[in-house]
């Protein structure tokens, strides 16, 4: 081999190691179209020396007949770079652009500001630490403004710089530049950034972007750049749990066999014990292999090849953990998805899921609301289009292993793919596994479901009563609960009323509480019913959506849903514990019925008609239907 | 670092090139790695011995050889194939050979059309390669900026700049629909410093043309071009000088401009980088065609 003609240099390794100590900062313009996005990056690119000589002589002259700065450029051109582009004067996708100053080196991404483009602004959030949210002075918070801030929420960029630009169109005025601060702050409280700084500027005329301007005397924070240059964004991610996706089995002879991967997060050194997601087998981690030479230990982000001291069945798509840290491993859970292909997200329908290094077939099977990206508003959604947020619940075909978002980017981001086009459709992040006793219950117990079941003699079920108050569901559950007893099985009833007094006893009646006191029910039954008992609960459950998200739980649990269907007048005829009275005088507020809807079931398996048969008869029906 | 727990810039970036390596082997059948012999190749050779090791490559290195590279660039090439034993390819447009297609006769367009762009669509197809992994990096040109790390192309090797998929964090759509592929760009984000600065720390050989030495050359409208043999026509008048030159880039030597340079070894190379006020493609005569010119050849299928 040739030589390196590598002299020692001490200025050079001196220089090299200052480089070195740089920290990257990784962030992305975003806001709506024509705020200014690309100028300001151009002027960046521009002000730290970056646009070289030939370059520069041919911006100038592309810059012939576009709006210019004193300098005679359209710094847009220095990042708007497909031809498209350049012709309509719009960004269409990302530009990924470089740069460095004495304190820091920076990757940034300029996304575009068009609604139609939105995906290309989430794939340049996706790798960032920062975003500068830019707003015209004129025009001040726009749709596509909250639109972007949104999904930076949900992709997890933490910092954000509320950048008002074009304040020389509005004569850096500074009450202008309060109002649309105060306007954005108001909206952007709900999204939980961890700093959010605003600063005037003019990115065309470079007013506060490397230095204060005099033309905005009112303005007491910092210029843009030295914000940049300071600003701590680092989250120590080798102080997380250990996650070790493996990627590629390594193979090269019968003597070796390794894992490589990327650590994801944490450390793990040589001796350390691991556990595999999926198998729940524990090995210890005896080689940490790199072609520089072994190393004790790894830390996140580094690439590496783990060999483990005995033989297990480990293939790609498999994560290893330390034990007692373990992931979710669970084939449903609730995420929240941002839509990016024409064609919307329906329930139902069928996608490749990629989740690191795993891709398995997944469903939608529930859509529980979208967000209107103006208000944050929750509203009610039976498909997801373009460029939408909703949360949904995701069945895979097979478990996998995941973090919730929250705690773990690395782990718990997804993309949805066609399984027939094969284009990127969405992406999503996962807010909380919907089986988690199925993971706990993993190991296997030699004590099982099925043995409890045979001790009684009888098949657990979970048996769910839905329909007004006062409809008769307790009364016709305790009749068949006295009669399966007669019979010798086990039953049990779970009361609304009654679990509400105790183990939901802290909550009350807001939206979320009603899911969780739905949710504790639901894993309760399922707990009974894994012990052996036929479960009957009987609880008001008026929306469509808890009572899934009951089945949900339940798994493989039976599942029968009944509908004691009684109309209101009879109901409030009735009104056993004077409920209602109450709230018509409106003592009681969201009262089923009243002054708060319920939606009848679509998939009941059962319904009783209360207003035509007493209790008895329709418990002697429920039996029936149940064959047991 | 390790002390620390943090990575620097570069280990960082060598990992994520890894990772991207990684990728390409466990998703795609038919990998092949674009060996153009130049620095950044040089780099991502040393990154795919890296993310196997101790395996060996599992993927095929393809050279598209125009006949028109630098001599020293072939030797460096199969002394390079021999010493780290990958499997190597090399093709050329035998249509081009028997046409005779050079620079000088056909202009430097339609022969890199001929010799480059078409003998790379001929080798990929022939090749049934499903992934071609390509050593470029988005600070090199404004349409490199703005492509994907997996790039697709559709079954005519076409990139649709308007049109590409979503790239969300790391986890990358490796999917295809037959006739389709890809083209991966490990060190997409690295940028000319990086470059030179871990082929400096990890001492990666590279072809001595990047250093500055006595070469000949003839200065035509203001590029230095090296004459590297005979096949280089002279102008009435014409006699090549020796001159201290060296190359920031290499491609085809009628076609590639040197610099007049003293930096001799990686830190001179380095330290005139820094000062310099221009781009490296500068010295690249297809890419000052016009502005766009380059998104125009990717679209037809140039890497
Ligand atoms: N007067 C003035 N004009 C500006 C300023 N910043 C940008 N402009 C002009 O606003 C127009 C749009 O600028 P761009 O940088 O292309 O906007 P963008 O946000 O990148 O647009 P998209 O990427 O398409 O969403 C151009 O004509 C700019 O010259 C500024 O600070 N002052
Ligand atoms: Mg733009």
């Amino acid at each position: 081999m040739s030589a390196i003609p590598a002299t020692a240099d001490n200025s050079l390794d001196l220089w090299l190691a200052q480089q070195t100590e740089k920290s990257l900062l990784r962030f992305l313009t975003c806001g709506s179209v024509d705020d200014g996005k690309s100028t300001l990056i151009g002027r960046l690119l521009y002000d730290s020396q970056l646009v070289l000589d030939d370059q520069l002589a041919s911006l100038k002259k592309e810059s012939h007949n576009r709006t210019v700065g004193d300098e005679g450029i359209d710094f847009s051109l220095l990042v708007d770079g497909l031809v498209a582009e350049r012709e309509q004067g719009i960004t269409i996708d990302v530009a990924y652009r470089f740069f460095s100053t004495d304190k820091r080196k920076f990757i940034v991404a300029d996304t575009p500001g068009h609604e139609q483009y939105t995906r290309n602004m989430a794939t340049g959030a996706s790798n960032a630490e920062l975003a500068l949210v830019l707003i015209d002075a004129r025009k001040g918070v726009l749709t596509q403004t909250r639109r972007h801030s949104f999904i930076l929420s949900l992709i997890g960029v933490k910092h954000v710089v509320l950048v008002v630009n074009k304040i020389d169109l509005v004569d850096y005025d500074q009450e202008t530049f309060d109002r649309i601060v105060a306007e954005y702050r108001a909206f952007a409280e709900p999204l939980g950034f961890k700093t959010l700084a605003a600063v005037p500027v003019s990115a065309l005329r470079g007013d506060n972007i490397l230095r204060l301007s005099e033309n905005t005397p009112w303005y007491e924070g910092e210029a843009l750049v030295p914000y940049l240059e300071a600003i701590d964004v680092s989250e120590d991610r080798t102080r997380e749990k250990f996650r070790f996706p493996v990627q590629w089995v390594n193979r090269p002879n019968l003597d070796f066999r390794g894992f490589s991967g990327t650590v994801a997060s944490g450390t793990i050194a040589v001796g350390d014990e691991v556990l595999i997601a999926a198998s729940r087998k524990p090995a210890v981690v005896s080689r940490i292999v790199t072609m520089d030479g072994d190393l004790d230990h790894a830390v996140a982000g580094q690439a590496v090849t783990l060999v483990l001291d005995r033989e297990v069945d480990i293939s790609r798509g498999d994560v290893l953990s330390r034990p007692g840290e373990t992931l979710d491993y669970s084939n449903q859970f609730q995420a929240r998805v941002v839509w990016m292909n024409e064609e919307p997200a329906y329930p139902g329908r069928s996608y490749l899921l990629k989740i690191g290094t795993q891709t398995v077939p997944a469903t939608i099977t529930d859509l529980k609301f979208r967000t209107n990206v103006n208000t944050l508003e929750q509203t009610a959604a039976t498909k997801v289009d373009l460029n939408e947020v909703a949360t949904v619940t995701l069945n895979t075909d097979k478990p996998i292993a995941f973090d919730p978002y929250a705690s773990n980017a690395r782990t718990g981001g997804f993309i949805l793919v066609d399984r027939i086009s094969n284009a990127t459709l969405g992406a999503g992040t996962i807010e909380f596994g919907l089986r988690r006793a199925q993971n706990l219950t993993y190991q296997s117990f030699d004590v099982n479901r099925e043995v409890r079941a045979q001790m009684k003699g009888q098949s657990p079920r979970i048996i769910w009563f839905t329909g007004l108050s006062g409809s008769g569901k307790s009364s016709v559950a305790n009749l068949l609960e006295k009669r399966l007893t007669a019979e010798g099985r086990h039953a049990y009833i779970l009361d609304g009323d009654n679990v509400r007094h105790g183990l939901n006893k802290d909550l009350g009646f807001t939206e979320a509480a009603r899911i969780e006191n739905i949710r504790r029910v639901a894993e309760v039954a399922r707990l009974m019913a894994d012990a052996g008992l036929i479960v009957l609960v009987s609880f008001i459950s008026p929306f469509e959506k808890e009572r899934r998200l009951a089945r949900e739980i339940a798994g493989d649990t039976d599942f029968t849903e009944v509908y004691v269907d009684t109309p209101l007048e009879v109901c409030e005829a009735r009104d056993p514990k004077g409920l209602y009275k109450r709230a018509r005088a409106g003592e009681i507020k969201n009262f089923t019925g009243i002054d708060s809807p319920f939606e009848p079931p679509e998939n009941a398996e059962l319904v009783l008609h209360g207003a035509e048969a007493g209790p008895e008869v329709l418990a002697d029906q429920l039996h029936a239907f149940l064959k047991l | 670092m390790l002390d620390q727990n943090r990575l620097t810039h570069l280990q960082t970036l060598e990992a994520e090139s890894i990772e991207i390596l990684r990728e390409v082997a466990a998703s795609f059948e038919r990998p092949v790695m674009m060996y153009s012999i130049g620095k950044d190749s040089s780099v991502l050779l040393h990154l795919a011995r890296k993310a196997f090791f101790p395996s060996k490559i599992p993927f095929p290195l393809l050279h598209v050889d125009t006949t028109f590279k630098f001599r020293e660039m072939i030797a460096f090439r199969d002394r390079t194939a021999e010493e780290y034993g990958f499997d190597l390819i090399t093709h050329t447009n035998q249509d081009g050979v028997r046409d005779g297609i050079n620079p000088f006769d056909h202009g430097s367009s339609r022969y890199t059309d001929i010799m480059k762009t078409a003998a790379l669509r001929q080798a990929l197809t022939a090749g049934r390669y499903d992934a071609a992994i390509g050593g470029a990096r988005r600070d090199e040109e404004k349409s490199r900026a703005k492509e994907r790390v997996f790039s697709h192309r559709n079954a005519s090797h076409a990139w649709d700049p308007k049109n590409q998929r979503p790239e969300l964090w790391r986890t990358f759509n490796t999917r295809l629909n037959p006739g389709e592929s890809m083209r991966v760009f490990p060190i997409s984000n690295w940028t000319e410093l990086d470059v030179w600065t871990y082929i400096y720390s990890e001492q990666i050989p590279i072809v001595p043309l990047y250093f500055a030495r006595p070469r000949p050359v003839v200065e035509r409208s203001g590029t230095l071009i090296m004459v590297d043999d005979e096949r280089l026509p002279l102008n009435p008048g014409e006699t090549p000088k020796q001159e201290v030159v060296r190359f920031r880039t290499l491609g085809c030597y009628p076609l590639t401009g040197a610099i007049r340079s003293d930096a001799a070894d990686l830190p001179s190379i380095i330290m005139e980088m820094q000062a310099s006020r221009t781009s490296e493609r500068e010295g690249r005569l297809i890419d000052s065609d016009s502005v766009g010119s380059m998104e125009k050849k990717k679209q037809e299928g140039y890497f």
